[in-house]
């Protein structure tokens, strides 16, 4: 990351934050617009950070990865179906519920990763066909289940959707939580919480440790890791695995922490916008995130501005139109991809077969 | 490879090619991947306790079944053989759109304006033939100008047209929610849905057969089909489409402008996408509804990969996704399983047609000399 993307991202994020401030700021002082604001946009990042992440990973090791959204609705739907079985069908209590959930999630996106790195690195598929593969899959076999599973009369749950267990409580973080104000924003869930931990801890592993060295080397030149004894095939594997886990994780987000209902297509592509941050972030954690907070931050706006609807004035009245609001992020991810902002460089062997 | 490039470039006619590719195992392959998903769609529809033979034979009677079916099918298969076509040129010129949806929409959504508002804007009756070629051929236009912005940036900046084709589908469908629900919105008192008034008498394509839906979109995909076929092979731009697919680097240095032949490429496949969101409001529903065309695009996909980006092969694989989305109803009538099996069956099919080296290993059928390439990773 250069001066440049910080400098870019920060000043995207403080003028969507400025627009909401200044048409709400007669109503609501500007310190807590702000706060409640920054708190929204660190949540809403959620699923674009993990699926960023699952980016990273997949690519650091050679390896594109387009089906993020698929494995993100895979992890919704059956993070959410595990939480209502155990709920409604083993009677667990709400907590275990929850956190099987969030394992099953992580698990359906594993899967789906296992089956991406399957058609890319054994057979060799043309990975963004493999991509588009697993995200109608994902699609067909949600879809599916949900009808199957709750909507068909004579099904499990006879016809009617079970009540959910409900969404993981906020954590609120020991000292930052109290801090007058600003304290809301570290204010936050469990999984929102996590991601930002594992921002750092991919940085770490990434650039500091010998399994990050490896994963590096086979993106950008397999044969000369093979050279030296990494195993190729391996690294690929584990690491397009463990996108798939991160994924399915941002996918809980969905079903788990925001809402706790599932609706076919509920992730609405994120996992493409994920993808774009990921690249806005020149495939490095860190960069990925702050790439995923504008993201966050345009959705935050268009959450917020619903609260000073009234306010809006006459000649900024297209920002009464969520529609119209709601195209900032892809409008966004659209500019960022044409590197006028930065030339955007990914691992070289990014999306090649590797032909022993 | 001289000799591997030749081949690729020489022009084939337009049956002799698949036989040929026949006996490769070209045409075998996407056969099994069918038979392969349908035997895993059976189990599925076992697993959840219904008889696959019963199922499948409800989905064949839904579909070819009566004369009504068959029109039925027909009806179906129009969309996804424009979708199809569109996607299938794309990937000849080694672009890979995405956004067909999108494209498919906004066409509909201008057609659709073009079929209501223009006569009392312009304050006449505008003759029949006129008024269906304006609606037909403006929204055609609209979808070629919303693929060309990518195919544009994808020239000039580099910023690669998968992601942005998805992103404009995105801000297609936000602006037909918007416009549907706002400024296009049936006036009608009774109405509650987000679509259109109905278009005026003299927009509408006839059908082909009197009490029959099927229409003259369904002849004018075939024709457009053999059209597109004779431009990739048969004409110099088409050629030129084909070698910056083929190899963009050698395209360049033959002297094709190969930064106009992507834009160029995108409009195209665009514009066969518009046709299809136009022909569904023109010949079919004679308005556009918000929500009647969400996943065209995506099984497009599955199509032209199913059909191996061969015009012919398209047209084929339509009609077998035509016929499964329009006997699912009957399967579900007669036997219970949610029409949602479908979408699992066509990802299964866009599955073992991608990873046809799946299929050659359960089949043992030895693998092609040469390989198709379809997109390259963000660096091209």
């Amino acid at each position: 990351m250069d001066w440049r993307r910080f400098s870019f991202i920060a000043l995207i994020i403080a003028t969507l934050f400025g627009i909401v401030v200044s048409i709400g700021h007669e109503q609501t002082s500007p310190a807590i617009i702000i706060t409640s604001m920054l708190a929204t946009t660190i949540a809403v990042a959620t699923p674009l950070t993990l699926g960023a992440l699952s980016g990273v990973y997949c690519e650091r090791a050679g390896v594109v990865n387009i089906g993020i959204e698929g494995m993100m609705l895979s992890g919704a739907f059956f993070g959410w179906l595990a939480a209502i079985y155990m709920n409604s069908v083993f009677n667990f209590s709400t907590m275990p519920s929850l956190l099987i959930g969030v394992l099953a999630a992580m698990l359906a996106g594993g899967a789906f990763g296992w089956l991406h790195a399957l058609l890319s690195v054994t057979f060799k598929v043309d990975q963004i066909i493999g991509g588009t593969v697993i995200n109608m899959l994902a699609i067909g076999i949600t879809g599916f289940l949900n009808r199957q599973l709750f909507f068909e009369k004579g099904s499990i749950f006879g016809g009617q959707v079970p009540h959910a267990p409900g969404v993981l409580p906020r954590i609120q973080l020991p000292i930052l939580a109290d801090i007058p104000v600003v304290g809301r924003v570290f204010d936050q869930q469990p999984i929102a919480i996590t991601a930002i931990l594992l921002v750092f801890l991919t940085h770490y592993i990434l650039f500091f440790t010998r399994w990050g060295l490896r994963t590096r080397a086979v993106g950008e030149h397999p044969r000369a890791a093979d050279t030296v004894g990494i195993n190729v095939r391996k690294v690929r594997y584990a690491n397009v695995i463990i996108g798939g886990l991160m994924a399915g994780l941002g996918g809980a987000y969905f079903t788990l922490e925001s809402v706790p209902s599932f609706e076919p297509l509920m992730t609405n592509g994120r996992g493409f916008i994920a993808l774009a941050a990921m690249i806005f972030g020149n495939w490095t954690p860190i960069g990925s995130w702050a790439a995923a907070l504008i993201f966050g931050a345009a959705q935050a706006m268009q959450i917020n501005l619903q609260f000073f609807r009234e306010m809006i004035p006459a000649q900024w009245a297209f920002l009464q139109q969520s529609y119209i609001v709601g195209l900032a992020p892809y409008i966004l991810t659209m500019i960022i991809l044409t590197g006028i902002i930065g030339k955007n460089v990914p691992p070289a062997a990014d999306g090649l077969p590797y032909e022993k | 490879m001289p000799e591997t490039e030749e081949k690729k470039t020489k022009p084939q006619s337009f049956l002799s090619g698949v036989l040929q590719e026949a006996v490769s195992g070209s045409v075998l392959v996407p056969l099994l991947a069918i038979l392969t998903a349908m035997i895993l769609g059976g189990v599925v529809i076992a697993m959840a306790g219904g008889n696959p033979f019963a199922a499948y034979l409800g989905l064949a009677e839904g579909a070819f079944g009566s004369a009504k079916a068959w029109s039925e099918t027909a009806v179906w298969a129009t969309p996804y053989i424009f979708a199809g076509l569109a996607v299938a040129l794309a990937f000849k010129g080694g672009l890979f759109n995405i956004g067909a949806e999108g494209q498919l929409a906004l066409g509909a959504v201008v057609s659709a304006w073009i079929g209501y508002a223009l006569p009392d804007i312009l304050g006449i009756s505008l003759p029949p033939v006129i008024h269906v070629l304006l609606a037909v051929g403006i929204g055609m236009l609209t979808g070629a100008f919303w693929a060309a912005i990518p195919g544009w940036l994808k020239a000039y900046t580099g910023g690669h047209e998968v992601i942005n084709t998805i992103m404009m589908n995105y801000i297609a469908l936000n602006m037909t929610s918007f416009l549907l629900n706002g400024p296009m919105k049936d006036p009608s008192p009774t109405n509650v849905i987000a679509r259109t008034p109905l278009i005026a008498e003299s927009a509408r394509m006839p059908v082909l057969f009197e009490g029959y839906r099927v229409h003259w979109g369904f002849v004018l995909a075939l024709v457009i089909a053999f059209l597109t076929w004779w431009l990739l092979q048969k004409t110099t731009l088409g050629f030129e489409i084909r070698t910056v697919g083929a190899n963009p680097d050698a395209a360049k240095y033959a002297g094709i402008n190969v930064k106009r032949i992507i834009i160029l490429t995108m409009a195209l496949s665009g514009m066969l996408a518009g046709m299809a969101g136009t022909v569904e409001v023109t010949a079919l529903n004679y308005r556009h509804e918000l929500g009647f065309s969400v996943g065209y695009g995506f099984d497009a996909i599955a199509i032209a990969l199913l059909g191996k980006t061969h015009p012919l092969g398209v047209v084929l694989a339509s009609i077998l996704f035509a016929a499964m989305r329009n006997g699912a109803t009957r399967m579900q009538f007669l036997t219970q399983i949610p029409v949602d099996v479908i979408s699992v069956i066509q990802a299964l099919i866009l599955l073992f047609v991608a990873a046809d080296a799946i299929v050659r290993y359960i089949y043992r059928i030895r693998a092609p000399e040469e390989h198709l390439t379809l997109t390259r990773g963000w660096g091209g």
